[in-house]
């Protein structure tokens, strides 16, 4: 990865889209999820994309994570034309250049910490890594959790499985970090917890674009996307930026990196 | 992925789900375990029929009347008879590669002995043929070429007989009636037991041959002549000498053969082409229940592609690639098959030596059995796996992720 760049370059375009449209074709039914979206995302944003349920917020995001194609625009992610790529093409990308964070953490049912986190790594196809279970145990002890690696998801807070998909989604030094509604399963503690660290991330560089109904998540971040109806409805920057690692504090607590007991209900994939 | 990691991973998945495995593999077992056990009652009953044709005797060549037609059909021996004992007595006398030659005369008849009747089959032969039979006597003595030339009316009793017409008393020296002629006994012949095809050899009275030719009546005929080579790599030798012989005999200039001159390889390939074709379409059969374990397997993986669907999604999300998700599966089936294909080969096995035990027959697990049934359920693996497989690839990552 080359993330140092001298300052005086213009920051690197990380997201291009133009006119992209997403239309769900239900027997004679069109539904317009998304209808002519616009947007550009350069290198180190931190962008919060609100809006009201049914809004096209996920749908976005799935096509922003190669997860899904649009039906019409132009889609351009870090220099690589998106749009008209195949499946396998997709696949790359994901693995290369995307580390995705979900709402349900969406981890490997009896499957190590560790294991879940090098999962990536694995699936590379230059093999570039040459040590993925180092490379995992490294990532977790950068989300706080270098002495749960042998623990199964079960045995882990909400939080704390959050911060293994995290983990999960950096390994691979990703160039952008999507997360839908990342922080919906975790308690106000929790979710503060998960913001300092995406707030540390950004900080080394990362990009992060997040889906969230909460405007008090929000407001962790550098720029507000709002989306209606399948449109941008506005974009502006965050004014009362706040700082997640003073919010903790105040909280009571002066660790960024707490481990908090209680876990609401996690969805985790079956194996 | 590197192969190594996609075995662990088949491994794990594999281990997670331990009782289902079992289930699944059983179809495989049952099915690997039945063809195994079919091949080793074939090749045992194939083996076995080996072994009594070598019985039989040593350096053995049959001469029976009728040509070896095209397609191996003979034209009837019985009504197309052109041996006679002259063509026996001319290789006899001729033959300079032939260690012993001897007609057979055959017909079944009644036989009267002091404790009851016993119909059997009467063989006129010369002494020759207990050299070529290696057959020898538990008590008396074998008739000789004097017997032969005053057609004495004397019997060589095999040892079923023996047994029936003088139980538990002295035969040699008795006298018998056969067809309603006097004769005396001369000597039992040792136990052979049964022929390849399960009949019994001591079930049989030999004779002089000229005696059989004047003193019965019915349908007394020469079934063949019965020649021995001086050694096994004689055996192709005399067989052209018995051509060249019986050709001259009966003058055939340029027509065909009118008999047919055979080894005993040559015996031993026809009797063992029935019982191969048997026990093929045993494990024929056997391996139905292959495809049955098979269709297990497809089914089995076809839940677990459905059940697994978000883990596919999750998989898919971080960069698996279809073909990457379809090896996984893949990998899976054949691992759970082979694993299966191993444990039915025990199966087999032990199954075998089991019937083998409670039934006497022999049965024999060829080498060639065990490349089969591992090469087979991997096979099966392969086959009922990839549609699964298929599947699982083709599924659209975020439909996957969404899954409940
Ligand atoms: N697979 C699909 N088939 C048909 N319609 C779909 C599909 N996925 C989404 N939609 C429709 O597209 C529109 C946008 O959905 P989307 O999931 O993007 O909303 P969202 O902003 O993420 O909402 P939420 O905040 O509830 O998650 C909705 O009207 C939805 O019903
Ligand atoms: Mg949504």
């Amino acid at each position: 990865m080359t993330s140092a760049s001298p300052p005086a370059e213009p920051p690197r375009s990380v997201i291009e889209i133009a006119g992209v449209t997403k239309v769900y074709t239900m027997g004679t039914n069109k539904v317009f999820a998304l209808r002519g979206v616009d947007l550009h995302v350069h290198a180190g944003e931190f962008i919060a994309i609100m809006g009201s349920s049914g809004s096209g917020k996920s749908t976005l995001m799935n096509i922003l994570g190669c997860l899904d194609v649009p039906t019409d625009g132009r889609y351009v992610l870090d220099g690589v034309r998106v749009d008209g790529l195949d499946r396998n093409a997709l696949a790359d990308l994901r693995n290369q250049k995307l580390g995705f964070v979900f709402q349900g953490f969406n981890l490997l049912a009896r499957t190590s910490a560790v294991e879940n986190v090098e999962l990536p790594l694995l699936y590379d196809r230059q093999h570039r890594w040459e040590n993925p279970r180092a490379l995992a145990a490294a990532a977790l002890g950068k989300v706080g959790l270098g002495e749960r690696l042998d623990h199964q998801p079960s045995e882990l807070s909400g939080g704390q499985q959050q911060r293994v998909a995290i983990a999960r989604a950096l390994v691979t030094q990703p160039t952008l970090l999507l997360a839908d509604e990342p922080t919906g399963n975790l308690d106000s503690h929790m979710t503060v917890e998960v913001m300092a660290l995406f707030q540390e991330l950004n900080e080394q560089g990362i990009t992060i674009l997040i889906v969230t109904h909460e405007p008090d998540v929000a407001k962790y971040a550098k720029r507000v996307v709002e989306v209606r109806d399948g449109r941008i409805l506005r974009d502006h920057p965050v004014e009362d930026r706040h700082n997640a690692a003073d919010d903790l504090r105040a909280l009571g607590e002066d660790d960024p990196v707490v481990e908090v007991e209680q876990a609401p209900p996690a969805q985790v994939a079956q194996t | 992925m590197k192969q190594r990691t996609l075995l662990k991973l088949a491994w794990q998945s594999i281990l997670k789900n331990k009782m289902r495995t079992l289930l699944t593999m059983l179809g495989i077992v049952i099915g690997v375990g039945a063809v195994i056990v079919m091949v080793a009652v074939g090749h045992g009953a194939q083996s076995q029929i080996e072994a009594s044709i070598s019985s039989l005797g040593t350096n053995l060549i049959i001469v029976s009347p009728g040509s070896s037609a095209q397609g191996g059909v003979s034209q009837g021996a019985g009504t197309f008879n052109r041996l006679s004992i002259a063509d026996a007595e001319e290789l006899k006398r001729d033959g300079t590669t032939l260690a012993a030659v001897s007609p057979v005369i055959t017909t079944r008849l009644v036989v009267i002995g002091p404790a009851g009747n016993w119909r059997t089959s009467i063989n006129g032969v010369s002494p020759d043929y207990f050299t070529i039979r290696d057959w020898t006597v538990t008590s008396g003595d074998i008739f000789t070429d004097v017997d032969v030339k005053s057609a004495r009316k004397i019997a060589v009793l095999g040892a079923t007989v023996a047994k029936n017409l003088f139980p538990g008393v002295e035969a040699v020296g008795a006298q018998i009636q056969i067809g309603h002629v006097p004769f005396t006994v001369s000597a039992v012949l040792a136990a052979k037991g049964q022929s390849a095809t399960g009949a019994d050899q001591d079930d049989v009275i030999l004779m002089p041959y000229t005696t059989a030719q004047n003193r019965l009546s019915g349908n007394v005929r020469l079934g063949q002549i019965l020649v021995s080579s001086f050694s096994p790599n004689d055996i192709p030798a005399a067989q052209s000498e018995i051509t060249a012989i019986m050709r001259e005999a009966h003058r055939l200039g340029d027509n065909a053969d009118d008999f047919t001159v055979r080894n005993q390889t040559e015996i031993a390939k026809a009797a063992t082409s029935t019982t191969s074709v048997m026990s093929g379409l045993l494990a024929a059969i056997a391996s139905v229940s292959l495809v049955v374990g098979g269709i297990g397997i497809m089914n089995i993986m076809l839940v677990s592609v459905t059940e697994r669907t978000r883990e596919i999604g999750i998989r898919m999300a971080i960069g698996a690639r279809g073909s990457d998700v379809l090896t996984q599966f893949l990998v899976e089936s054949v691992v759970m098959s082979i694993l299966g294909g191993i444990v039915g080969l025990m199966v087999g096995f032990g199954g075998s030596l089991i019937l083998a035990h409670f039934t006497g027959w022999s049965t024999a697990v060829p080498a060639s059995a065990v490349l089969i049934a591992v090469g087979f359920s991997a096979g099966v693996g392969v086959f009922f796996g990839y549609y699964p497989a298929r599947k699982a690839a083709a599924l659209n990552p975020i439909e996957a992720l969404r899954y409940e």
